[in-house]
């Protein structure tokens, strides 16, 4: 098998800091927020009023809809209130703010569910409330049933963890290898694929040689050391390094016979098919220059992110920025009363040095956003359209293949904003698309 | 939590490199070429560098206070612009010439099309052109380096290009590589800027392709185009006289008057060399490569243009 790489990418600082700290669980916070969004498509419907109790793994919020998943309770306890709020982006989310008892009751409705058929396995990932662990919150059913005419012939699994500091998913792959391996065989005999393939950059050795250890006497599924080069663990680049495949423009990775699902993702399946146990805990590395103890902890969804902090030992200095996810493509958050959330992967905390936005200065067509570029697009020019709010001339500039990587902005050496300028030029040919 | 947070969009990080920075590095990498030009030619080589500098900064200071936009010696791309001017000038060259070559290179190549990023043609090299055709004789005075016996008469002193087109003597290949030979101040020692053009690589500020395709297309061009019918040319010659070393590290490799993806680098560089070594053969000028340069700068939109990446996942798979 020839491992054909992709084109681009960059080397940023890798701050692997946690990778031997072993996951720490953290207790019972003093409230959970638990928004109603915590995957890309519908919104959920309260289930539940202020003053009701709530037991742990009962559902709280629901959807008709099919691309959406249902919301769990993380504790035991009383709904102390049912509003709207601002999470992430500008707009407001209904959040349900539980007040915990302590006692962590857990719902009669948790128990391991009947899998016998296709069927019955996507119903049960559905019902589990898992989104895609990763980051992105793609919900997993959704995923795991393509278009009919689909022939699916490879899952990846996805261990690259190609964003700086994170070290969540080399947890799992050190600390759950079992339930990786399990998890995989469950996916790979319902839904038909004959192998699987598991994908970690090579920066993590210790990972891929017990991973590959796990997997020595299962012919079907193999273990690939990938190079570490940010963004390998994008799915598109993922897919193109471990098939050589290129997933075309706005299509899905089905299109090229692949389904990709994230390690903490195949491990969630298995402990789910066997304890009934659904999505309310995360695996969250805590690190960034603000942060006095970097550790990974696993952490009750919903539990506010300042807890989390206080929890890890506080902060060395003020943090002047509050970032969900990795440094590449993480969300910064306005404060630290939002809570961890199903994709949330890393809390990161940085200081002023770290944190502050670079001054923009003028393009000195150096040429690097270019050449780093996974996707090919010329993101220089892209940013002199949307600057110049030419909106009607970037449909020949293919802005919507972007991965929002943040390759270019990483790299440009005139600090522009160019993934972020991207963004704006997406969101202007969404609109015009609607018109 | 006491102080507002910082929220922008992501990424949240960047890297280390910043457009001063860069331009610190061309300027580093000039050093070794700057000295062996005042090694070579004397103090007058060392004025000339300082004129050109610092008239070039305090042009680009002023203008920017008239145009009324922000000031930008800072990013030291004047300073750049300044040292790469010098280098490509005669020693003898008298000092307000040099001060008229700053003010083209800065006020009307560079900042009156908008400044750092928007010049279309390099600065420097457009000024050795005007100066060229403004001040000729002034601009082709050659004098020996100080390291050759100073009883030949200075100014019909010869570079070699200049002795290959009037059949002159030609000088040895060693003291061209080290400089030992006339020309401009800065163009003459191949090791200095080669020195140089090493430091560039290893701080990533360029990429081997322009200057590796420019002067290998020259190389190659010499050797098939030689005096004695095909394939009988001397292409250590040609890549070691002039200003090809000057011109393929330092000026075909301006980011903003280059092609920006990496096919389109190749056909400009080969542009480059095949120019330049039409200018030097079949011209009645000794030299081709500020020429050559600054007609692959103009086609830089067309290159750019041509030369778009390949959309991923464009072609059909499985």
């Amino acid at each position: 098998m020839k491992f054909q790489g992709f084109r681009g990418g960059v080397h940023p600082p890798q701050a692997k800091n946690t990778m031997e700290c072993a996951t720490v669980r953290m207790g019972i916070p003093e409230k959970v927020i638990i928004p109603m969004q915590q995957h890309i498509g519908a919104l959920c419907q309260t289930m539940v009023k202020k003053g009701d109790t709530v037991k742990v793994g009962q559902v709280i919020g629901n959807s008709d809809a099919y691309v959406s998943v249902p919301i769990h309770s993380s504790v035991s306890g009383t709904v102390t209130a049912v509003s709207e709020r601002i999470i992430s982006g500008s707009n407001p989310v209904v959040c349900i703010e539980i007040k915990p008892d302590g006692l962590q009751e857990v719902s009669e409705d948790v128990k391991p569910p009947v899998v016998d058929s296709k069927e019955s396995f996507i119903k049960a990932i559905r019902d589990s409330g898992l989104t895609g662990l990763g980051g992105a919150g793609f919900p997993t059913h959704v995923k795991l049933n393509p278009p009919k005419d689909a022939k699916i012939d490879t899952l990846i699994i996805n261990g690259a963890e190609c964003e700086p500091y994170i070290t969540s998913d080399y947890r799992e792959c050190m600390e759950n290898t079992e339930n990786i391996v399990e998890g995989i065989k469950n996916v790979l005999r319902w839904t038909g694929i004959p192998k699987a393939m598991i994908g970690i950059e090579d920066n993590k050795p210790e990972a891929i040689k017990k991973l590959k250890k796990a997997v020595e006497n299962i012919d079907n599924i193999s273990v690939h050391g990938l190079k570490t080069l940010y963004p390998q663990g994008a799915e598109k680049m993922l897919i193109k390094t471990l098939t050589g495949r290129e997933v075309p423009p706005g299509k899905l990775p089905s299109h090229v016979g692949c389904l990709v699902m994230n390690v903490a993702s195949v491990a969630f399946v298995a402990e789910y098919l066997k304890t009934g146990m659904p999505l309310i805990k995360k695996r969250v590395t805590v690190d960034g220059s603000s942060v006095k103890t970097p550790m990974n902890i696993e952490v009750l969804i919903g539990t506010p992110v300042g807890e989390v902090f206080k929890f890890s030992g506080g902060f060395v200095s003020e943090p002047a920025k509050i970032i969900m996810g990795g440094p590449m493509m993480g969300i910064s958050l306005y404060s630290d009363e939002i809570p961890v959330m199903k994709y949330t992967n890393a809390l990161l905390a940085l200081n002023e040095k770290d944190g502050k936005i670079p001054e923009e200065n003028v393009c000195i067509r150096c040429g690097r956003c270019v050449s780093v570029c996974p996707m090919n697009l010329l993101p220089f020019d892209i940013d002199r359209l949307v600057k110049a709010n030419q909106y009607d001339d970037l449909d020949k500039y293919n802005v919507m293949d972007c991965i929002e990587c943040g390759c270019c902005a990483y790299t440009c050496p005139a600090k522009r904003m160019l993934t972020q300028s991207i963004r704006l030029g997406k969101d202007a040919l969404r609109r015009k698309a609607k018109k | 939590m006491e102080n507002m947070l910082y929220v922008s969009s992501s990424p949240h990080i960047r890297s280390e490199v910043t457009t001063q920075r860069l331009m610190l590095d061309v300027i580093i990498a000039l050093i070794p070429a700057a000295f062996a030009g005042i090694y070579f030619f004397g103090l007058r080589a060392a004025l000339l560098i300082a004129v050109t500098v610092i008239s070039s900064v305090v042009f680009e200071y002023l203008i920017r206070k008239m145009l009324k936009r922000n000031t930008t010696i800072g990013d030291l791309s004047a300073v750049v612009t300044g040292l790469i001017l010098a280098l490509n000038l005669p020693s003898t060259l008298p000092v307000w010439m040099a001060v008229v070559g700053s003010f083209f290179a800065i006020v009307i190549v560079k900042q009156l099309f908008g400044g750092l990023g928007y010049n279309f043609v390099n600065p420097a090299l457009a000024a050795r052109a005007f100066l060229i055709v403004s001040y000729g004789a002034r601009m082709t005075s050659w004098t020996p380096p100080l390291t050759v016996a100073n009883d030949i008469d200075a100014l019909s002193y010869a570079t070699p290009l200049g002795a290959l087109k009037e059949g002159g003597q030609l000088p040895n290949l060693l003291d061209m590589f080290i400089g030992n030979i006339g020309g401009s101040l800065g163009e003459t020692s191949a090791l200095a800027l080669i020195v140089g053009g090493i430091y560039l690589l290893v701080r990533g500020v360029i990429t081997w392709h322009i200057p590796v395709i420019y002067i290998g297309t020259v190389g190659l061009l010499a050797w098939i185009i030689g005096p004695d019918g095909i394939f009988t040319g001397n292409p250590l010659f040609h890549i070691l006289a002039g200003g090809l070393m000057l011109g393929a590290i330092f000026m075909a490799t301006d980011y903003t008057t280059s092609p920006m993806t990496k096919k389109g680098v190749v056909i400009y560089a080969i542009g480059c060399g095949v120019l330049t070594m039409l200018f030097r053969l079949y011209t009645n000028m000794p030299e081709g490569v500020s020429y050559a340069i600054l007609l692959m700068n103009v086609s830089v939109p067309i290159i750019d243009r041509c030369t778009k990446p390949a959309r991923f996942g464009g072609k059909a798979h499985v």
